[in-house]
């Protein structure tokens, strides 16, 4: 589980989060949802650290990550996985190597042992075969999937995805999506995921923080999500036909 | 006046700032390595994409450059009161004491010193960084620390076939009809004094480890997009050009005064 404490992040003038507080819970997926720009990059960024918060509190399971020396912070990352909006795979590795790569820095696998995690990484994303590609000779939606990949190597305590399912076709996308929720499930992961699908709200929101204006204006469940009256919310979810048209039905 | 005072201040201010920030920087490189295998790793690609990739380029500007050095000293030494073999020794000084370890640093600055911060701050901005560093590796330390490693190990060496190849110009200079073989040869053995070699390889150690850590610090602290990266290699390699050139001068002060 984390507890995120009043956390309040500006970049100069500009004030982005302006005291947020939530919890993510362990087995649970834990959506942020909200407009592009409102922020949801930014949170993630300072929940595991990248971005250092101007004020308020961190804790994974009881720990405050501002408390942590150097040691214990880096001991801390390595029970992380995060998927990077921008996937931010090495472009210099081949998809084993981008897969592997937490493997082979902290732990004492065999090669082949490596070869076998990264297949069932891979496997698991639904992209087999492609282990000696580059990033660069794979689509968009491939990337993103190796991004998944190598976040869940470790078999991390916490999985961060900054939009996981942007640039997937609607099938893939539900693919992904019961993965993420399927291994958080199995593992009692924590996972934090950032989206603004709202097939995945509705699929996988066990938990929902919508953000707005640097604020939490809304938290639920995916069921809930559907039948609040909150207007931003409602404003938010309801701005497609689609949706417009679900909710007179519902 | 005053106008001018306020800029003098904003760039020292800046100038400090920055200076701390390579500083923390530096601090951050030089930590326990998670995995020493991988550091290994990384230090031999390193070594060959820029160390043993430099050789080519090193090689043909040391030929030309000793060949070009021997006939200007012979073109100036031209005096029937001093013999020829004077000609080989002032080539060799000039070759061993300043061509092969300042100049030859300088077009490395150049030719490594853009690599690296182009590599670095692509690297940046593309947030693979930022992966690292979410994964529990030290970035500053996995990516800087071992083309330290490589280049202060492999300059010296360098350095010295430079110096070698050098010498071999010089010599298919004079026997191109500037002297006699036999008063070249002898001329590079006259007088000399291998702590010249060692005040080379000196300055030549403390050049590798400023390009490095100066390019690395351009591309690491890059923000924004290509343009960027662009600049920031530009500045790497304006900024570890002065570097060399102002540490020759402190070195040189140092070591042969
Ligand atoms: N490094 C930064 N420096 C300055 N401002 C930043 C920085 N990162 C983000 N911002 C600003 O913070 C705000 C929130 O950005 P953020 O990337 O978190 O949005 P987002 O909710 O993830 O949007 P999207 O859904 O489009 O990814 C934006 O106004 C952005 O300009
Ligand atoms: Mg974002």
């Amino acid at each position: 589980m984390i507890e995120v404490k009043e956390i309040r992040k500006s970049f100069g003038e500009h004030e982005v989060l302006k005291g947020i507080d939530a919890s993510f819970y362990k087995g649970k997926t834990n959506l942020i949802i909200g407009q592009s720009g409102s922020g949801k990059t930014v949170f993630l960024k300072s929940l595991v650290g990248l971005h250092e918060i101007d004020s308020g509190e961190i804790e994974y399971d009881g720990t405050a990550l501002g408390g942590l020396n150097r040691k214990d912070r880096k001991s801390l990352r390595t029970e992380m996985g995060m998927v990077f909006q921008g996937n931010a795979l090495f472009d210099s590795l081949t998809i084993e190597e981008n897969v592997t790569f937490a493997l082979s820095m902290f732990s004492e696998m065999s090669a082949a042992e490596k070869k076998d995690r990264a297949d069932f990484c891979l496997e698991r994303v639904n992209l087999p075969g492609v282990n000696q590609k580059f990033p660069s000779e794979l689509s968009g939606g491939m990337q993103k999937r190796v991004a998944i990949a190598r976040a869940i190597s470790m078999n991390p305590n916490y999985l961060f995805c900054d939009e996981p399912n942007s640039g997937l076709d609607p099938k893939t996308a539900i693919v992904i999506d019961q993965l993420l929720q399927e291994i958080t499930q199995e593992f009692e992961m924590t996972t934090v995921i950032n989206t603004h699908d709202m097939n995945s709200v509705i699929e996988i929101g066990d938990h929902i923080i919508f953000i707005k204006d640097g604020k939490k204006a809304w938290q639920g469940t995916g069921e809930e999500i559907l039948s609040t009256d909150n207007t931003e919310i409602v404003d938010f979810v309801y701005s497609s036909e689609l949706f417009k048209k679900i909710r007179r039905k519902l | 006046m005053q106008n001018y005072s306020y800029f003098r201040d904003m760039f020292f201010s800046k100038w400090i700032e920055s200076l701390g920030k390579y500083m923390v920087l530096l601090g951050r490189t030089f930590r326990r390595p998670e995995n020493g295998k991988m550091y290994y790793k990384a230090f031999l690609s390193d070594l060959d994409l820029l160390g043993i990739n430099s050789l080519g380029i090193v090689a043909v500007i040391s030929l030309f450059v000793g060949a070009v050095v021997t006939i200007q000293t012979a073109f100036n030494l031209d005096d029937p009161l001093i013999p020829d073999y004077y000609i080989a020794i002032a080539t060799r000084e000039s070759i061993v004491l300043e061509f092969s370890p300042t100049i030859i640093s300088l077009i490395l600055a150049g030719k490594v010193g853009s690599n690296i911060a182009s590599t670095l701050g692509s690297m940046r901005v593309s947030e693979q960084i930022d992966a690292l560093e979410v994964m529990g590796v030290n970035p500053a330390s996995y990516l800087i620390a071992p083309k330290i490693a490589a280049l202060a190990f492999f300059n010296p060496i360098l350095i010295i076939i430079s110096m070698a190849l050098g010498l071999v110009g010089g010599y298919l200079a004079s026997i191109g009809g500037v002297m006699s073989a036999e008063d070249y040869i002898y001329g590079l053995t006259v007088d000399f004094n291998a702590y010249h070699i060692t005040y080379a390889l000196i300055k030549t150690f403390v050049f590798a480890f400023l390009i490095v850590s100066i390019s690395a610090y351009f591309g690491f602290y890059v923000r924004g997009g290509a343009i960027e990266v662009g600049i920031n290699a530009t500045k790497a390699v304006v900024s570890s050009s002065v570097a060399i050139i102002v540490s020759n001068y402190m070195l040189t002060q140092v070591l042969l005064v």
